[in-house]
């Protein structure tokens, strides 16, 4: 798999559409907080990463895969649909590997030191996730063709 | 009310950076890892670390195993329902959101609670 950073996806992004998920995220993980305060760490656990920027993000996708798609004489509505699935499968494959940073922060926060503890279970989800689009492209043939 | 201010703001802007680094990064199901990034878990730990202390941060983390296998499920349904039936995105994400919320409170009720 051969992963790219495309500037021009910063273009295709409006000034609102970042502060939708600017809002999107404050507000979700502020309630987090809230409920946390409220009902105990176990509830507010549960909201800690509640699906805040999913429905925003995947909307936007369809939106700029759609209009890249019109700027080249097409329709793009179902090009566009099929990149937020696409989009979305890559989040189900990420969730994996939150699984194992919650499970690391979990058994090793109380013994050893916070911030550290917090990194080596981000570098555990990252390396997690590349691992699995790496098979997942592997097993598909895909080598960042879509 | 300030310190909802701030936390909404550190937040927020977490988020949006997350968010940021998924628009730049092709291919899109790599890009895809972005969306679920816990990076409201980071922001939100990190802050609970400082002012609840470690203790009660690992509950909040065990609670985000639940939490994590209910968005699996989620997004993998979203991302059936987006390639088999192709509805606009936002029906999609909405709509499944129910089914979320089943799985995360059924494995809290059956495991946590």
């Amino acid at each position: 798999m051969q992963v790219k950073i495309d500037p021009s996806a910063l273009e295709r992004t409006k000034w609102h559409e970042y502060v939708v998920r600017f809002v999107f995220g404050g507000f979700i993980t502020a309630a987090a907080g809230i409920l946390a305060k409220e009902y105990g760490a176990c509830v507010g656990g549960l909201f800690l990463a509640f699906p805040a920027i999913f429905p925003a993000s995947a909307t936007l996708i369809e939106k700029h895969e759609k209009e890249k798609k019109q700027e080249q004489g097409f329709d793009g509505t179902e090009r566009g649909r099929e990149a937020a699935g696409v989009d979305a499968a890559g989040s189900a494959m990420g969730s994996i590997g939150l699984l194992f940073f919650a499970l690391f922060v979990w058994q090793f926060m109380p013994r050893y030191n916070d911030w550290m503890v917090l990194a080596g279970a981000t570098s555990i989800w990252f390396g997690f996730g590349i691992a699995m689009d790496t098979s997942k492209a592997n097993l598909m043939g895909l080598n960042g063709t879509h | 009310m300030s310190q909802i201010l701030i936390r909404f703001v550190v937040r927020g802007l977490v988020v949006s950076v997350f968010a940021l680094l998924g628009d730049l990064l092709k291919p899109k199901s790599f890009a895809g890892l972005f969306g679920v990034a816990p990076s409201v878990a980071l922001a939100t730990l990190t802050l609970t670390v400082a002012k609840e202390g470690a203790s009660y941060a690992a509950l909040e983390a065990r609670s985000m195993i639940a939490w994590s296998v209910a968005f699996f499920v989620y997004a993998s349904l979203v991302s059936w329902v987006m390639m088999r039936h192709k509805p606009k995105a936002l029906w999609a994400t909405i709509c499944s959101i129910p089914v979320w919320l089943c799985v995360a409170f059924g494995l809290w009720y059956l495991w946590l609670g």
